[in-house]
């Protein structure tokens, strides 16, 4: 095995590792090495397409599709160079305060998470879509939601030079998505932070991680890994996880942490989601322009939130429950579909968690709630409204059967969509807000870190990505999972005088 | 769809399926040879020998089955059937998706029969 040594690793490269590697800058400066572990490639501009298929399976861990243990969810997760920052759609909202109070982390205030926050919007040039840049698929969200009687806000992106591809999820052609892949990991490595692709941790050891470093399979998009291809023992005195809810709890987990840290991979929440589409009578704007301009939040009152959105033909095809004439007569109507994201606020259950099979690979268990359940129905019977609202024609709700509702039955819906028509295993549930796993809290008998990612009872183990949540967030979540891990920088940076001192006498 | 198709609804299928697990390509399968046998008693053939008609009878029986393991078996194989079938860009045309990388830009210079005729 080949041995490296340096002073803090990194494992991820996503929100949480791309906001820990430039706020790691500062110890770079005085001399200390940092580096960043990333399992997926590292693209080239000209490999960003937006073909769907090949986007998923070079992007994604699993194309996209992770499924949970029991096969009724997938789960969407980046695996790239700037992680699952490459494939979001660049929403960028505060978290609320009535959810970081009702956290209750110790030292973890809501003005705090603000402040950063609105550091990192800045720095990512969040702002308002142009009204002009707005297409009709969204426009007319907003205009079913005005007509319905919901309040339709509008999402702050953060994105530089757009030009409308409607591609985000696929990874922008254009580079226009300040993601970490384009702001916080190429600032780091120009201060010196590395950044190695392609390279998976197999575990961790006391102070260090047991790396495989993989060749770039043939005919893959990316570049080859910065190392030479091999299994490597990385030294460090700090270790610092950002691979995210389902890769931190793993590796602590197939690294012997559980006993120590009886609490991991427990509190896992992910927004279970359902994909809405209406038929319009007339073609709308709706495979170009940014595709999330709206949302509306009926969080605190319903337990769901509504987004705009707009999918590829094969994740939209999925999505529709059925196959056959039915299905295929929404698919062919392709150009007039409007769409909406349902998405429920979950809530840290027992039983909903991360675990590792026999070979140390993830599995994550889900199982759906009433009041998941609930809430993706009374989302499914708002977004019908809305839908109905906006002129659509007819509508695909999962939740309803028939699930075919048609704009003469639209004083009907409460009694065609309901919660007893959710059969999981039928009705496609998918989630790319993944929480948890490594939760913050007061001690190890209730959670995994404390409100500064520092793992409890391991002073040199830190945790800087959305596993640190003790619950969901009821929003997006990167910009929340960046103000964690700027705490996490500054814990390591207080901490380094005392934990990085002797490295002189260790690397000599 | 003619033959050459359903060689590229194969062949992405096939591609698709490298990339996972031997235990998931395992427990297919084994699902398509269940789903193949199943008929055999109610209708006296194999899935493979039925008419379209009974086919998708089953397929719907099979889809909304009180046993999870069938419900989520089919869902896989529907899932990976749908990827074969709209990840092909004839289909993607045949649909009217006309996504492009070049946005507003590409949108723009369509005809009014490409574009939707109420574009921003």
């Amino acid at each position: 095995m080949i041995e490296r040594s340096y002073d803090v690793v990194i494992v991820g490269s996503g929100a949480g590792g791309g906001t820990a590697a430039v706020g790691l800058i500062p110890l770079v400066e005085q001399g200390h090495r940092v580096l960043v572990l990333e399992q997926g490639p590292r693209l080239a501009d000209e490999e960003f397409t937006g073909e769907e298929l090949e986007m998923a399976e070079a992007l994604y861990a699993d194309a996209g599709g992770f499924l949970t243990a029991d096969g009724t969810m997938t789960l969407a997760f980046g695996q790239v160079y700037g992680g699952s920052t490459v494939v979001y759609t660049g929403t960028s909202l505060i978290a609320g305060r009535h959810v970081i109070e009702a956290w209750d982390i110790p030292g973890l205030t809501h003005a705090d998470v603000t402040e950063r926050s609105r550091r990192y919007m800045e720095q990512n040039n969040v702002h308002l879509l142009e009204p002009e840049l707005i297409n009709e698929n969204n426009s007319l969200f907003q205009k079913g939601c005005e007509s319905a009687g919901y309040e339709a806000h509008q999402f702050p992106i953060n994105v530089k030079g757009c030009l409308g591809s409607s591609l985000c999820n696929l990874g922008c052609p254009n580079g226009a998505k300040q993601g970490t892949d384009r702001v916080q990991l190429p600032a780091a490595e120009l201060c010196g932070v590395e950044v190695v692709t392609r390279a998976e941790v197999l575990r961790l050891e006391e102070r260090a991680a047991v790396v495989r470093v993989s060749e770039k399979p043939p005919g893959e998009k990316g570049a080859p890994s910065e190392w030479e291809p091999g299994e490597y023992r990385v030294s460090a005195r700090m270790v610092v996880l950002a691979g995210g809810a389902v890769g931190s709890p793993a590796l602590l987990l197939r690294s012997g942490f559980g006993e120590r840290l009886p609490r991991l991979g427990e509190r896992f929440t992910c927004h279970p989601a359902l994909i809405l589409v209406a038929e319009h009578p007339r073609p709308i704007t709706n495979d170009v322009g940014h595709p999330k301009s709206f949302f509306v939040d009926r969080a605190e009152e319903e337990g769901y939130v509504l987004e705009t959105c707009m999918y590829f033909p094969f994740v939209t095809a999925k999505s529709l429950v059925g196959f056959g004439e039915e299905h295929g007569r929404f698919m062919a109507a392709f150009p007039r579909l409007q769409m909406i994201l349902v998405l429920a606020c979950d809530r840290a259950t027992p039983g909903n968690r991360v675990t590792i099979d026999g070979a140390g690979r993830p599995v994550v268990h889900y199982r759906f709630t009433d009041e998941v359940v609930q809430a993706l129905a009374l989302g499914t019977r708002a977004s019908a409204r809305i839908f109905f609202a906006a002129g659509a024609l007819r509508v695909h709700a999962p939740l309803a059967s028939p699930t075919t509702l048609e704009a003469s039955e639209a004083d009907r819906i409460d009694e065609r969509v309901g919660p007893e028509h959710f059969t999981p295993g039928t009705v496609s549930v998918s989630a790319a807000h993944l929480m948890g796993g490594c939760a913050m809290g007061r001690s190890a008998r209730d959670s995994v870190t404390d409100g500064w990612g520092r793992v409890h009872g391991i002073p040199w183990l830190r945790v800087a990505d959305s596993s640190l949540f003790p619950d969901s967030l009821h929003i997006n979540p990167y910009l929340t999972i960046m103000a964690l891990a700027d705490r996490t920088a500054e814990a390591i940076r207080l901490d380094a005088g005392e934990l990085l001192s002797t490295r002189a006498e260790a690397t000599a | 769809m003619d033959e050459r198709g359903w060689t590229e609804v194969e062949e992405r299928i096939e591609a698709a399926l490298r990339s996972r697990s031997p235990a998931l390509r395992r427990q297919l399968r084994l699902l398509i040879q269940v789903l193949d046998w199943m008929p055999l008693l109610r209708y006296g053939r194999r899935f493979s020998a039925l008419g379209a008609e009974a086919r998708t009878a089953l397929l719907q029986r099979l889809q909304r089955s009180p046993a999870l393991l069938l419900r989520r078996g089919f869902w896989g194989l529907r899932t990976l059937v749908l990827l074969g079938y709209y990840g092909r860009p004839e289909a993607r045309r045949a649909i009217g998706y006309r996504a492009d990388p070049r946005g507003w830009e590409a949108r723009r210079g369509m005809t009014a029969d490409e574009g939707t005729g109420d574009e921003a």
